[in-house]
């Protein structure tokens, strides 16, 4: 074979193998998944196995194949709560490790603020009771001889500090 | 505020809370009812241990009992594993199916599994997972109960008995198609 | 023999608990000393006879003696020595055995301290002391009697739970039972006060000192149990909010809010229907731990097993919470006193807040941690709350509390002026905001770790702030800066052992904040010789190696942690089989660092050691955590410390 030929040949065979190889690479990577995303759903999923840890953080196998679950429907293309609802359909509201905010879940989300809104108002009604009480007896202060006077202005400094 | 009788309101708003606590005796923490019962029983297309292809579809018509377990699930898995084989031996001709999903495990404890109890019917691997979560399966053993429409009628966690598989299959069994 | 014998002990402590408590109440109301006298010789006994149970439960241990059913559950002839001993209080019947041997050690030290110092109050509490003892020793015979015969004795045991083979399980238990019973002494000091009538402020500054030590203790307690999770259950973290961690912070945390209402207390005479409200709210968190741990209605990676013993614990629960809130609304009035402040600026107004704040913050972990059970009794529907809420709902309260720990300590009592505020506080809150500033410009994105930190140094601004004058003021009188030093925090160590202690808890806090903020994690699998990369570091997979152990069978891998070219180490992360576990235990390996930790799970792996799965993390800021526990001790000692008078 004369060079030039022996060069196109070559030339031919190489692209070809590389095209090859690009599309059965491609086959096999699908939609590249972010790990992040991955790691977001599953940090929300209760894992069934081990109590009260995410699937993200569950070092169990369950988790394991759970975290492959998501990984998939995520490349074939689900959105991350089109992901949650599945598990949601195959294992019931259980699995969300916090219940969605609906209907009587937003009970659990909603009562704490309300407590603590409720206290800080008590504790704002009482703290302007004391505070009014005392313009009140200021006459009546009994009195208090020159020592006892001279100790108490040196501890309430002390105390100040 | 009032003295006199708002006061014993404080030991009283502590009852609530006590029948509640009450009540948790009567619940397991563990058990979480499957909200698969009464839908239709996810598809699945497996290879067996034998390199037989088995799927659901195929299986239409039949009562399908579908049967999660480990090599590592001990004891249940090695108490309800001759029931099971029982069951299949007696029923097979009643137009009922055993399929045994094996779960998280390695192919030659899995296979010394089946070896030891001799099942005869097909049991497959489960190597992703995906059939698992496709069932909701959160341990193992489960088996599921499933009609000959294809639907899931009962899910059972923990070991089989004889009473337990009895009772579910001669109910769908004799169901009208 | 052991377990008749034992079984025996238990019964006669039981009778003899109940006993000094019907004598000592009977010495109380009769005035009759020789019964309080014969009281305190049963409380001795009690403590000499559970002893004694521990003292046969261990040698049980140690000799293999399996016809104890007890020993035979937690331990086989491969437990190593030391796991033996600390065996005891693995399962649920040793648990209460070491609860009761603590409380009635406590009791003894009550009877020391105090039969001569506090006559009127000293037989009650005695009583409800010795009347908890009882308790415990009751369920040590009825429903968990630890000292059952097992027959036919088996050959061999069936072992620890493996997750307990180690270093954290023979201090986190201790510590942490130490705080729940240290607590029972200033609850039973309540009680006496409401009996009595004598509800003055002398039963909460006697008893001050026990809340602080029961206090640290059961802070000590958590730590260690936050490093216990993150050092063996290879999730690499180290708080979960699982019920029963739940069940111990809460405790804690309404148990802070008592260390600083007492202040107020002392120093204003105010809030004593509030500090009474507060034990008795502290006490009753206890035994809802205990509870919720052994009862099993709640599911969680603690609990113990299910059984009678649930239904005990509930109904001493409600024993106590009916009878102590009764007896407080009893003697209500004498418990209200006229609350006076001049402004509502001011340390007494901090402290509120404080309280509002952590009772806040107890409220919202309680009603998660029973949500779900409200919600299977309302309507039947089981659902999970777990770390997404608990953290959306509390982190705003933390960093309030973050706030009010600057402000706390260096407002003035009654009244802050304008001129007074402006002195001690404008320059710190300058600097949180330079810091927020700084920080901002270095990369930190999140706005909740930026105010975390801009929080963290506003307070230790404070804090110094507060100690630099204080020192200078006693450096005029001729001191150098060490002996100024030192005779400030010796001669006021209530105040510089609470800053010491505040300064822990910001630690903690940056520990916390810069974990969760900043850590990150990869997951992959290697052929030997393959590297993964991570922050920085590259991971490279060497090898596995199958070792037989005493109680087990362990595959450890080899993986070379290098920094840019250099090695730095070979950790060695492995996965153990247990015989009697159905999955194998993870064995994580870590090089700890001030700022960042190198954490390498083993996953699966090929048999052949060809390949192997590993999950790296690099976790910054945890091991703060650690050293805040350090700092915390520190300051505790010093603020335990009898105080001098100043000169």
């Amino acid at each position: 074979m004369t060079p030039p030929r022996a060069r196109l040949l070559l030339a031919s065979l190489l692209a070809v193998a590389s095209l090859l190889t690009l599309v059965a690479g491609g086959a096999g990577a699908a939609a590249p998944v972010n790990e992040d995303a991955v790691r977001e759903i599953a940090a929300q999923l209760r894992c069934v196995v081990c109590q009260n840890l995410s699937v993200a953080d569950s070092p169990s196998e369950t988790a394991n194949q759970m975290r492959g679950i998501i990984r998939e429907r995520l490349a074939a293309g689900d959105t991350p709560e089109q992901v949650m609802a599945y598990f949601v359909e195959k294992y019931g509201l259980w699995i969300l490790l916090s219940p969605p905010k609906q209907g009587f879940n937003l009970l659990v989300w909603v009562v704490p603020f309300a407590g603590l809104g409720l206290g800080l108002a008590v504790v704002a009604v009482l703290l302007r009771r004391w505070s009014r009480r005392t313009a009140v007896p200021a006459a009546e202060a009994p009195a208090v001889d020159e020592a006892m006077r001279q100790r108490i202005r040196r501890e309430m400094a002390e105390l100040d500090r | 505020m009032s003295a006199g009788r708002v006061r014993w309101a404080i030991p009283l708003a502590v009852v609530p809370l006590l029948f509640l606590l009450a009540y948790g005796f009567r619940t397991d923490p563990r058990e979480i009812p499957s909200p698969l019962v009464g839908k239709p029983a996810a598809p699945f297309t497996l290879t067996t241990f034998d390199g037989e292809p088995i799927s659901l579809e195929s299986l239409r018509g039949k009562v399908v009992v579908l049967n999660f377990w480990a090599s590592w699930c001990y004891p249940a898995c090695y108490e309800e594993a001759p029931v099971l084989e029982r069951g299949w031996r007696e029923y097979r001709d009643r137009s009922v199916m055993l399929v045994g999903i094996n779960i998280q495990d390695k192919e030659e404890p899995a296979r010394k599994f089946l070896q030891q109890f001799g099942h005869t019917f097909p049991n497959a691997p489960d190597p992703q997972g995906r059939v698992s979560v496709d069932y909701g399966v959160y341990g193992v053993p489960e088996t599921f109960f499933i009609d000959r429409a294809g639907r899931v009628r009962a899910k059972h966690v923990g070991a089989v008995t004889e009473q337990i598989f009895r009772a579910q299959v001669e109910r769908l069994a004799t169901e009208p198609g | 023999m052991i377990p008749e014998v034992g079984f025996a002990a238990t019964a006669v402590a039981l009778g003899l608990a109940v006993y000094g408590g019907a004598a000592a109440v009977a010495g109380a109301r009769s005035g009759r000393p020789a019964l309080v006298q014969s009281a305190q010789h049963a409380a001795l006994g009690v403590w000499i006879l559970i002893t004694a149970c521990m003292g046969l439960m261990i040698y049980a241990f140690l000799t293999f003696d399996f016809s104890v059913r007890y020993v035979a559950s937690n331990t086989n002839l491969g437990t190593p020595f030391y796991y033996r001993i600390t065996a005891l209080w693995g399962a649920l019947e040793g648990s209460i055995i070491l609860w009761a041997w603590m409380l009635a050690l406590y009791t003894l030290i009550v009877v020391v301290q105090y039969r001569r110092r506090q006559p009127e109050f000293y037989p009650w509490v005695l009583a409800v002391l010795l009347g908890i003892a009882a308790f415990f020793l009751l369920v040590m015979t009825i429903p968990a009697p630890p000292f059952e015969r097992l027959s036919p004795v088996p050959p061999d045991g069936r072992g620890l739970n493996p997750l307990l083979e180690d270093s954290g399980m023979i201090t986190h238990p201790v510590a942490l039972y130490l705080g729940f019973t240290g607590f029972t002494v200033p609850f039973a000091f309540a009680m006496a006060a409401l009996a009595t009538g004598r509800t003055g402020d002398e039963w909460i500054v006697i008893t001050r000192r026990w809340t602080l030590i029961a206090w640290y203790f059961l802070s000590l307690g958590l730590l260690i149990g936050g490093w216990w999770s993150y050092h063996v259950l290879g999730w690499g973290g180290y708080w979960a909010w699982d019920p029963v961690e739940n069940a111990a912070f809460m405790p804690w945390l309404t148990g802070t809010a008592l260390l600083h209402s007492v202040m107020i207390q002392e120093r204003r005479r105010m809030l004593k229907l509030w500090n009474v409200t507060l034990i008795i709210l502290t006490f009753g968190l206890t035994l809802f731990g205990t509870f919720l741990t052994r009862s099993g209605i709640i599911g969680s990676v603690h609990s113990f097993t299910q059984g009678s013993i649930g239904a005990f614990f509930l109904g001493f629960l409600a024993l106590v919470l009916l009878g102590a809130f009764s007896l407080l609304a009893w003697r209500m009035d004498r418990l209200r006193a006229q609350g006076d402040l001049d402004s509502i600026l001011s340390r007494e107004s901090a402290f509120l807040l404080n309280n509002l704040f952590l009772l806040a913050a107890t409220f919202t972990v309680f009603f998660g941690t029973i949500f779900p059970l409200l919600s299977e009794a309302l309507r039947g529907v089981k659902v999970s709350v777990g770390a997404p809420f608990f953290n959306l709902v509390n982190i705003p309260v933390f960093l309030t509390l973050l706030f009010l720990m600057g402000v706390g300590p260096l407002i003035a009592w009654r009244r802050a002026s304008a001129e007074h505020l402006r002195r001690n506080f404008l320059r710190p809150v300058l600097a949180g905001i330079a810091a927020a500033a700084v920080f901002r410009l270095l990369g930190v994105g999140s706005t909740l770790v930026l105010l975390c930190l801009a929080l963290v140094v506003f307070v230790t601004g404070t804090i110094a702030l507060d100690f630099v004058r204080a020192a200078r003021a006693r450096r005029r009188t001729g001191d150098g800066w060490t002996t100024a030093t030192l005779g400030l925090l010796l001669r006021q160590n209530r105040r510089y052992g609470g800053f010491t202690v505040h300064l822990g808890v910001l630690v903690v806090a940056l520990g916390v904040a810069g974990s969760q903020a900043w850590s990150v994690q990869t997951e992959t699998t290697l052929r030997k010789g393959e590297s993964v990369e991570l922050a920085g570091y590259r991971v490279r997979f060497d090898g596995l190696e199958a070792s037989e152990e005493s109680n087990h069978f362990k595959v450890t891998g080899a993986f070379t942690v290098s920094n840019g070219r250099d090695p730095l180490t070979v950790l060695y992360p492995a996965r153990k089989f247990y015989p009697r576990e159905q999955t194998p235990i993870a064995y994580v390996d870590y090089r700890l660092g001030l700022l960042e930790d190198i954490y390498l799970v083993l996953g699966d792996f090929a048999r052949d050691g060809s390949q192997a799965t590993l999950k790296l993390q690099v976790n910054r800021m945890v091991s703060w955590l650690w050293i805040g526990g350090v700092i915390l001790t520190l300051g505790t000692a010093l603020a335990v410390l009898p105080e001098r008078r100043p000169a």
